[in-house]
């Protein structure tokens, strides 16, 4: 079908990078390149020890007493799990600060993002691309512009602005909206990238099914809903995945909009521990218990992470 | 528009026989299109562009975080006190010290990955993989790792001590402490830049590369002028991005130094943070904000009037 080979996010070949064939041609394996190439082979190796043997150090110096982590320093035995291993460390975390809420709180904030986050933004992409309407252009053009504003330029006045807004809850009407699970979520889920992605997406989608499912009596939104999101598996992940990584890692908003230990994320969480605390191999457990959802996140779904990252290369 | 006419042409004897609405420009459709625009629009406005015009207000007032008393407008006065402020000179001159060495570093040897896994070889995928790990680990988690790395008598001085290197203490000492950082940021980033130049380099079609063989063309010169040119448009999406995202650099220093030793490693964004948040003078903070701002737009509007002027030459 020509929409699910429609150019995702812009050009074919972000599509395939995981797997890709190479550009440049195969060199031959005899002579001087024999030996071209295993020094080859054995750079790409010495590099991976570079990328991988710090985070390998820190899982397995989860396992260890602190002595011993220290005693290992000096030799291979640092990234090997020898000597006294032991989970004394997880729950050693879990017995200093509540860890399992710090866990369930990026949870909720993670998925509730990701998830209204999808569908604000489509919705709003899909207004722009298909339907269209007099002045979209514009909106598109601020929406664009707002791209060259670092988030860090507006934290400090955000702040601020967030602790005049009022909030409708359960409990009636409050003010003020620092210290709460709202601070953490609202102001993320529109996303101006994820909107142009979206966009990009939508507009490549042969607009001839609109028409057809018009004349089978289909509003706007059943296109949406219906035709156009189902067709957008890939725009989705990606999207996904662009807000999730930030969102886990979020460090800089919860440490100033909340202070109360029940709301934090385990970002914050871990700064925190740290402080009140001076067992590294506690501050590792709690390091590999924080990393060890997103890698594995990243190990299943490999491809779609690398494609999201190589598509945010048209941003800019 | 032209899907429209494309359409009653293919429709034509369906939409004759049916009662149908224009698709595009009727009333309805508008007011379909403002309401699924509307969520996104609202959140936008409240959060993005009410708080962009704050960061400009603000600056002129003496706004604090919690007060009873209604911001006052106070003219230029945070901007005079700005700069008399030893620590915001100190911090403007590290945020640019870390773009100007974290730029050209990161860059290029996040190519010299790129190059090394964009090529036909078993286990590809898996050095790919490694390089990347990095990426998905926090930077919160990294910078926790690597402070303990950096310790004194940590895994890295124990390592050089080997080949009978003395380190440094690498956060402690101020002549050290920003370098350490900048050596780490580089580590953790290096490969999303590389799947970035890999999405470049695979743009180049490789009949350009066979070709330049058979003219006889080595390795270098393949990399100079069939490589290097068909990179453009990833360069200078590279070097905003880096240059953007050094600016912002907060999150490292605010764990592993926290502005030390002796002001060696405060940044712009770390400097507003302590007078916005923990000192609460949002007011001062928005001045802080607007100048890394104007640093921010300076940078992109320098690298766009060169990018154009290369396209022109070219």
């Amino acid at each position: 079908m020509s929409a699910t080979t429609a150019p995702g996010l812009g050009s074919d070949h972000l599509a395939h990078i995981a797997d890709a064939p190479p550009a440049e041609p195969r060199r031959g394996g005899e002579g001087r390149h024999g030996i071209r190439h295993l020094l080859g082979i054995l750079l790409r190796i010495a590099l991976c020890l570079v990328f991988g043997l710090p985070l390998l150090f820190m899982i397995v110096s989860s396992f260890k007493p602190d002595l011993q982590i220290f005693d290992d320093l000096g030799s291979i035995k640092a990234f090997l799990p020898t000597g006294s291993i032991s989970a004394d460390n997880y729950t050693g975390v879990f017995g200093r600060v509540p860890f399992a809420q710090f866990m369930m709180n990026s949870v909720i904030i993670t998925v509730v993002t990701v998830v209204l986050g999808i569908v604000v933004n489509s919705m709003a992409a899909f207004a722009l691309a298909r339907i269209g309407f007099k002045g979209g252009g514009i909106v598109l053009g601020i929406i664009l512009a707002t791209l060259i504003v670092p988030f860090e330029t507006l934290a400090l006045p955000l702040l601020w602005w967030s602790n005049k807004l009022p909030f409708i809850g359960p409990d009636g009407i409050s003010e003020g909206w620092l210290d709460t699970y709202q601070v953490q979520i609202i102001p993320f889920i529109a996303n101006a990238f994820s909107i142009f992605l979206f966009y990009q997406y939508f507009d490549s989608i042969p607009k001839e099914l609109d028409e057809a499912a018009k004349v089978d009596g289909a509003g706007w939104f059943r296109i949406y809903r219906s035709i156009v999101m189902p067709l957008s598996g890939p725009a989705i992940a990606t999207v996904a995945i662009l807000t999730f990584l930030p969102m886990w890692n979020q460090y800089l908003w919860p440490l100033m909009a909340v202070q109360t230990e029940e709301l934090r994320p385990v970002m914050v969480g871990i700064d925190y521990f740290k402080q009140l605390n001076t067992s590294w191999g506690q501050i590792m457990a709690y390091a590999t218990m924080i990393t060890a959802p997103v890698l594995i996140l990243f190990i299943a779904f490999q491809r779609s992470f690398i494609n999201s990252i190589a598509s945010s290369g048209v941003k800019g | 528009m032209t899907t429209i006419t494309a359409a009653e042409h293919a429709n034509a004897p369906v939409a004759s026989t049916r009662k149908r609405k224009p698709i595009k420009g009727s009333r309805s459709s508008t007011t379909t299109a403002l309401l699924m625009l509307a969520p996104a629009a609202v959140l936008l406005i409240t959060f993005l562009l009410i708080p962009i015009g704050l960061t400009f207000g603000l600056a002129f007032t003496n706004a604090r975080l919690i007060s009873p008393r209604p911001a006052e407008f106070v003219g230029v006065d945070n901007f005079t006190r700005l700069f008399d402020d030893e620590t915001f000179w100190a911090s403007l001159r590290n945020t640019i010290i870390f773009a100007v060495v974290i730029v050209p570093v990161q860059s290029a040897c996040a190519l010299g990955l790129a190059l090394l896994v964009n090529v036909k070889m078993r286990g590809v995928n898996f050095f790919r993989t490694v390089y990347f790990l990095p990426v998905v680990t926090s930077m919160v988690v990294v910078s926790m790792l690597w402070l303990f790395l950096y310790q004194p008598n940590g895994l890295i001085n124990q390592a050089l001590a080997r080949f009978g290197i003395q380190g440094p203490d690498w956060l402690g000492d101020p002549k050290t402490a920003l370098l350490a950082i900048i050596l780490m940021s580089a580590w953790q980033a290096m490969g999303f830049h590389m799947v970035i130049w890999l999405s470049g380099l695979q743009t180049i079609p490789g009949e350009l590369y066979e070709a330049a063989e058979l003219d006889g063309a080595d390795r270098w010169q393949q990399f100079r002028y069939v490589t290097w040119p068909g990179l453009r448009a990833t360069r200078t999406f590279i070097l905003i991005t880096i240059t953007i995202s050094a600016f912002a650099l907060f999150t490292q220093v605010n764990i592993m130094t926290q502005g030390g030793p002796l002001d060696s490693t405060s940044t712009l964004v770390l400097m507003a943070v302590r007078t916005g948040f923990q000192q609460q003078q949002t007011g001062y903070a928005s001045a802080i904000s607007l100048a890394f701002f104007v640093l921010v737009l300076a940078v992109t509007l320098v690298n766009r009037h060169f990018t154009r002027d290369k396209d022109v030459v070219r």
